[in-house]
């Protein structure tokens, strides 16, 4: 019981700032339509967090929508970090994260959704077959600028980097226990996009992406090549059975233990009819 | 006034009503700078006030996420890419305008403004996604990484390039046809005229097309961010990669939290300042008469 009135104070909050606005705007008549909070299956979610779960999450809460016509499934993007504090203070009902829950999250309630892999990236011209993790290490932190020195031809190498705060740096980071400051970049971009066609357009570059996005871009004619991490190829069937070494799940998190809407959208979220959404994504589908 | 309202009535209320709209909306008009600004300030004060303005020029680099918040390569970044654009573009743009007006057969003169006008409707992240595809593995043949200062300014040498054309023909327009005649019957050839009398009586217009062409290479963002590499250094060549204060915002925001975020905000703090010591030092340098 108490856990509904909970939600049904959120869904006031909520219904305040839309009152306000509402207001503001003067056609007060469409506030009626948000104020039906009592039904368990009706009203609005609010999902906030890893814009690298975001557009899965999305497809998944129009699936929901459609069997739900009442329900409103509202998604926005802001990082892992966002849809941790959001959740934490109530601005969201659900969160998500693309990593493993740190320590200090152990008061939130996690459901693994999904997997996903970053996977090292190089020009489909680049003769280098493999990398160790030593050499990985020594390119990003600049000990080797050259290709010829991993067995490649002679060119100096573009190093690219993800920029502070997206959880792929966090993951390839972790993985690799470097530091962002050790790290001696050329480029430096925002989004996995953004660096599969950095790589595609220069035949010195390595990157590392979600290895969903890359699969499917390689697919695609696009020049660029997976590298395999300690002799594990780096492919969606490998992030699926654990293998892969340089993976992270995908979670969606709650402040308190789930009850009706929320429990219901994490049980669809995590059930097999949402499985072809998430190999639309490039996503792995856990298996169960 | 008493006068006036004695009068009619009528026309005393319509003058009046017409006069406080205008106070009106030029009091919004002015309201919204100063609430940005102090929307700025208030965002930035927390880490302003327990990291303090000294840390953000002396800090040993930019790792937000480590407590080290210097932000001086990209304000050396975002200078040296606006500089460079800007001294390339406005010879040719002017000279474009010179072109437009005083050399080309009305013929060419047409179109060619009309495909000036387009270059400036062009969206800026279609000029960044194709430095990013054409622009930048060019310049990775010539000088590794590609990625670079130099294919920051040329993106946005194009992208301020009809700014500075457009407003310079405009200006170049107004100047009235009796200096240009009495000039040509002094029998001046018409490059002198162009020089000794177009110029300077165009000068006004010339320096405002100046400072929007500055304007906007500060302010450009998404194709800066696509072009110029984004890593926080001062160049040393030009075959450097950079990050602007504009990239810094637009790349870190999304995923900004805490001190990170209010960093961001100080980022935001330190543009406005330069938009401001530019506005004022054009003012300083035409001394009022920009408008005139």
């Amino acid at each position: 019981m108490h856990r509904s009135i909970d939600l049904f104070q959120q869904n006031i909050s909520g219904s305040l700032a839309a009152l306000c606005i509402v207001a503001l705007l003067g056609t007060p008549e469409s506030v009626t339509a948000q104020t039906t909070a009592t039904d368990p299956l009706s009203g609005k979610l609010v999902i906030t967090g890893a814009s690298t779960l975001a557009p899965l999450v999305a497809e998944i809460g129009k699936r929901f929508e459609s069997h739900h016509p009442k329900v409103r499934v509202d998604v926005q993007t802001g990082g892992s970090s966002r849809g941790v504090a959001d959740t934490r203070q109530g601005l969201a009902d659900i969160g998500m994260v693309s990593r493993v829950m740190k320590d200090e999250e152990k008061d939130l309630y996690a459901f693994p959704v999904a997997r996903d892999g970053v996977g090292i990236i190089l020009h489909k011209e680049n003769p280098v077959q493999a990398l160790t993790d030593e050499q990985v290490v020594a390119v990003y932190t600049g000990k080797i600028t050259d290709w010829k020195d991993v067995g490649g031809k002679h060119a100096p190498i573009t190093v690219v980097n993800k920029a502070e705060g997206r959880s792929t740096l966090e993951v390839f980071l972790h993985y690799f226990k470097l530091k962002n400051r050790d790290v001696k970049a050329q480029v430096i971009i925002g989004d996995n996009e953004q660096g599969i066609k950095t790589v595609a357009g220069n035949r010195h570059a390595i990157g590392y992406v979600s290895i969903g996005t890359a699969e499917y871009d390689e697919s695609q004619g696009v020049p660029i090549k997976l590298l395999s991490v300690g002799g594990v190829a780096a492919s969606t069937e490998t992030v699926r059975n654990d293998t892969f070494p340089i993976s992270r799940p995908l979670h969606i998190i709650t402040r308190t233990p789930p009850g009706g809407l929320i429990k219901a959208f994490i049980e669809y979220a995590q059930s097999k009819a949402v499985h072809d959404i998430i190999k639309q994504q490039y996503f792995v589908p856990l298996v169960d | 006034m008493t006068s006036l309202s004695s009068n009619t009535l009528s026309r005393w209320s319509t003058d009046e009503l017409l006069c406080w709209s205008l106070r009106g909306i030029a009091t919004i008009a002015g309201a919204i700078v100063m609430l940005i600004v102090v929307f700025l300030i208030v965002e930035a004060l927390p880490v302003l006030h327990h990291v303090g303005l000294l840390r953000f020029f002396t800090d040993p680099s930019w790792h937000p996420a480590e407590g080290l918040y210097n932000l001086t390569p990209m304000l050396w970044g975002t200078l040296f890419a606006m500089t460079g654009s800007v001294l390339i573009a406005t010879p040719l743009g002017v000279l474009s305008a010179v072109f437009c007006h005083y050399y080309a057969p009305p013929v060419l003169a047409r179109p060619y403004r009309r495909l000036i006008e387009l270059l400036a409707g062009i969206p800026s992240v279609v000029y960044g996604f194709w430095g990013l595809v054409v622009l930048v593995p060019l310049i990775a043949e010539v000088q590794p990484p590609g990625p670079s200062l130099l294919a920051g300014i040329l993106i946005l040498m194009i992208m301020i390039l009809p700014t500075i054309a457009l407003m310079a023909d405009a200006s170049l327009a107004t100047v009235p046809q009796q200096y240009i005649r009495g000039a040509a019957a002094l029998g001046l050839p018409r490059w002198a005229i162009i020089r000794g009398v177009v110029f300077p009586a165009a000068r006004s217009g010339l320096l405002t097309g100046v400072i929007l062409e500055t304007g906007r290479a500060i302010g450009e963002t998404m194709a800066i961010l696509m072009v110029c590499g984004n890593v926080v250094q001062t160049p040393s060549s030009v075959f450097d990669p950079i990050r602007t204060l504009t990239a810094n915002i637009a790349l870190e925001m999304a995923y900004a939290l805490g001190d990170h975020r209010a960093a961001l905000f100080v980022s935001g703090l330190v543009l406005m300042t330069i938009i401001v010591a530019l506005a004022v030092s054009a003012e300083w340098i035409s001394r009022g008469r920009m408008y005139g």
